[in-house]
């Protein structure tokens, strides 16, 4: 007995400590690069991938008839070689690019674009991107099952594509160049059936080779991709279910290339103060803005006195210190790097006083009890308290209610329900670089029903109107002027102060020293946490 | 023996039964709308709808409850909302990752424990074995995530000793398994030690020192042979607990472990895969519990089931 439990005992022990331990773990990666993420990637099917962690890769496998010039908002014709828009807004006619082939040899055609579209339209997709295609006529039969094809995409020759619009949107070549929109091969998707996300196969800089659950997804690269020169790497690596903290000394120890979840917090005073790592870091805009929603239609809250009291009773520079100032204070609804961001807006001005005044005015002089909603995981918590004493200093008690994310915005998206909800954590990242994504569906009135993001269920039906207005300027020469509009519309928003905008997040993007290109890639607005096709090794 | 076992076995499908009814009350009971999560923060109220009625979540809950135990008997856990994939393909993809940790998280918890408990309880009263108690009450209470990230700054990422984590050799499985032993090992010795004071004063062991056997074999055949029956049900039960995954030192080693997922699926409410882990575990808590029981009668030739 004693022996065979000894036996065992020693045996195991030895067995795990003889075995071989390598002096490096991964360094020789060549043209290679690997980046880490904590959690699992999902699906990398462009109809229904849509978390920040798989839209960029999903982006390095397929394309869109769109895309953006790398870095930058700008749009570019991808896919499509060029493309013509009717005076009244409403047809979009895309010529196709010639011999750009599926990464199974085939070449992608305008029935591609078509059947790709009315995919990812079917109910039976479940896409979670099929309402941003509303705007395209006949889109309403089809989902009903009404009809069979989308009556307002038609395709008179191999390499045409045309749309007809039912009300005019500025923002539809943006609506092109999302995923959702992207261009899959019907063969594969009825080879691979429901498991087309875990096998894609589409056109673009890179394929999958290998992909293990829960361990590594490589990527390598498309040698037929349409654009010379590109992509610039062999393989990508995503090394997942890499906690941040670890992922940082792997990187400091040349293991891994880019943290994909950015700099661990507990580690980010330590970074940038250190002039050696201060280098790694790329520091950009994003386009978000985080804000307190406050509930128009819950009392006290339907007095516009009162929610200007609450805009000028919050300190956003203590608030931004909380998060170690990785953001810069927001006064208005867009953020700098959207078109329409209006750079002489002062906004609500904190002023303790002013807003004690307004309350008064209102007919609260002794303040009133309210409750504020946030998600619960770090620092959205501390920020929430942040707010709560500053509120309290006008006598404004407010709960507070820190719960799972999913709690939050069903509470945000009910009637009635959440008089104030912090966003962070859950909006806004816009999904194109457009305004109107941050109207439509988080301050509009057509937005307003159960399960909205219009949190502060804020309706002004003459803001509306002008945005609509605005949406129907979509000649490139009229850009100017609607960006002037909508500088006005954002104007008028604040002054019914739906929110109180808080900050917009600053993005740090960490990478070894290897990697190189154009620092933009590294802080892309709509690549994150980087331009996969773009970035490569330094010379 | 065969009557106990199959009644053993019946207990184990109540019991996983229960869990199940329990676990799919709690998970609905959430205010989460797992349509809306599907759905995305663009969809229509339309789309919502439709995919909840796809997903059957439109039923009452018992008829759901029935339409999950149907396929559960068949084998099918379901699709996971967030990853578009089968839940046991999920599953099976993590479980010898979680499997090897098991192994190794327990060998190290007897290689730490058992040594340390009996050292103990020779040395009764001395400062060995107050050092070694508190070495134990340690061991137990340093939290996890930082024993953790202490042992990969240390071993792997300053002296690189070890890899920075990850799954593939057997080097990877040392530093998680290690972890997993000193906070294990502190219960172990501590169990260990009270089983062998008792075990050193009873008669048996009188009689063994008296027949003139040495003291090494006395110790190491008579006490330790019976004190080590407590020691093996908790073996049992860390089976059960280490199957069903570690998520503290999974998440910390990026172990891609059953605990890995379980805590991924946990914070996204993606309750197909919350159910399937679940099911897991108390299926291997059961059966780490039973393996302890069928193992008593072959320790201690005293113990029958009738």
């Amino acid at each position: 007995m004693r022996q065979r439990w000894m036996g065992l005992a020693v045996l195991v022990g030895l067995a795990l400590l003889v075995s071989p331990v390598a002096p490096t773990w991964g360094q020789n990666r060549g043209n290679a690069m690997t980046v880490t993420f904590k959690d699992d990637i999902s699906t990398l099917d462009p109809a229904i991938g849509y978390d920040w962690q798989n839209w960029s890769i999903i982006k390095s496998i397929f394309d869109g008839l769109m895309d953006y010039e790398p870095g930058t908002t700008t749009l570019v014709p991808h896919l499509a070689e060029s493309f013509t828009v009717s005076p009244d807004g409403k047809t979009y006619t895309f010529k196709l690019r010639r011999g750009v082939k599926f990464h199974n040899g085939r070449e992608v055609t305008a029935a591609d674009v078509r059947y790709s579209l009315e995919r990812t339209l079917n109910p039976k997709t479940q896409s979670p991107g099929a309402g941003f295609f509303g705007d395209i006529a006949g889109v309403k039969e089809f989902t009903d099952g009404k009809a069979k094809e989308v009556s307002g995409v038609k395709i008179p020759d191999k390499y045409t594509v045309v749309f007809t619009l039912s009300k005019a949107n500025a923002a539809f070549l943006h609506i092109m160049a999302l995923n959702f929109a992207y261009v899959v091969p019907k063969e594969e998707i009825e080879k691979a059936g429901a498991d087309f996300g875990h096998k894609p196969v589409g056109s673009g800089a890179y394929k999958v080779k290998e992909w293990v659950l829960g361990q590594r997804l490589v990527l390598v690269r498309n040698s037929d991709y349409f654009i010379k020169g590109r992509p610039y790497l062999d393989e990508i690596v995503f090394q997942v279910g890499v906690e941040p903290n670890v992922a940082f000394l792997k990187l400091q120890r040349g293991e891994v290339d880019i943290l994909g979840d950015g700099v661990p917090p507990a580690e980010f005073t330590k970074v940038m103060n250190d002039t050696k790592l201060r280098t790694l870091v790329a520091v950009g805009d994003q386009l978000q803005t985080g804000y307190v929603t406050i509930n128009t239609q819950v009392k006290p809250f339907t007095d516009v006195r009162v929610r200007r009291a609450l805009n000028m009773a919050v300190d956003k520079q203590r608030i931004i210190r909380i998060i170690n100032n990785r953001a810069v204070p927001a006064v208005q609804v867009l953020p700098p790097l959207m078109p329409g961001y209006d750079k002489e807006y002062k906004g609500y001005v904190f002023d303790v006083a002013q807003a004690k005044k307004l309350l008064a005015e209102a007919g609260y002089p002794n303040g009133f009890s309210t409750v504020l909603y946030a998600n619960n995981t770090d620092p959205n918590p501390r920020i929430a308290q942040a707010i709560q004493q500053d509120l309290a200093a006008i006598g404004v008690k407010a709960e507070l209610k820190t719960l799972a994310q999913s709690t939050v915005i069903e509470a945000g998206g009910t009637k009635g329900q959440a008089p104030l909800v912090w966003s962070g954590g859950m909006a806004w990242i816009a999904d194109y670089p457009d305004p109107n994504d941050f109207y439509w569906p988080i301050l509009s009135c057509s937005s307003l029903a159960q399960g909205t993001w219009n949190w502060a269920w804020y309706c002004n039906p003459r803001v509306e109107k002008m945005v609509e207005e605005a949406d129907a300027m979509v000649q490139a020469n009229q850009a100017a002027a609607r960006d002037a509009k909508y500088r006005e519309i954002y104007r008028l928003v604040m002054q019914d102060a739906p929110w109180i905008p808080i900050f917009h997040e600053k993005r740090y993007t960490m990478h070894t020293a290897r990697m190189g290109g154009p620092p933009g890639l590294f802080n892309d607005p709509i690549h994150i946490p980087v331009h996969y096709t773009e970035v490569r090794l330094v010379q | 023996m065969g009557g106990y076992l199959i009644r053993r076995l019946a207990q184990s499908v109540v019991i996983l039964l229960g869990v199940t009814v329990i676990t799919f009350a709690l998970l609905y009971a959430l205010p989460a709308d797992p349509a809306r999560m599907i759905a995305g923060r663009s969809a229509t109220a339309d789309t919502v709808a439709r995919i909840r009625s796809e997903l059957g979540l439109d039923q009452s809950l018992p008829v759901q409850y029935a339409r999950y135990l149907g396929r559960l008997l068949r084998g099918n856990l379901g699709r996971s909302y967030a990853q578009k994939i089968e839940v046991t393909d999920l599953l099976r993809s993590r479980l010898a990752a979680t499997f090897w940790l098991m192994l190794g998280g327990i060998a190290f918890e007897l290689l730490i424990g058992l040594p340390a408990g009996m050292l103990s309880a020779l040395r009764r009263r001395s400062a060995v074995d107050s050092s070694v108690m508190l070495g134990a009450f340690l061991g137990v209470s340093a939290p996890q995530f930082v024993v953790g990230l202490f042992l990969l700054y240390w071993l792997a990422y300053r002296w690189g000793l070890f890899p920075l984590g990850g799954y593939g050799t057997p080097a990877h499985v040392i530093l998680p398994a290690f972890a997993l032993g000193i906070a294990g090992g502190g219960w172990y010795a501590r169990v260990m030690r009270s089983a062998m004071l008792d075990v050193i004063n009873q008669d048996y062991v009188r009689t063994a020192r008296a027949k003139g056997l040495s003291e090494p074999r006395v110790i190491l055949r008579h006490a330790v042979r019976n004190a080590l029956l407590p020691v093996v049900s908790m073996v049992g039960l860390d089976i059960g607990t280490f199957m069903g995954g570690v998520v503290v030192v999974e998440s910390v080693f990026s172990w891609p472990g059953i605990g890995q997922l379980a805590w991924q699926a946990i914070q996204i409410v993606d309750i197909p895969v919350i159910m399937g882990v679940v099911v897991v575990s108390a299926l291997a808590i059961v059966t780490g519990n039973l393996l302890a029981d069928l193992a008593y009668p072959w320790l201690d030739p005293k113990i029958r089931y009738g």
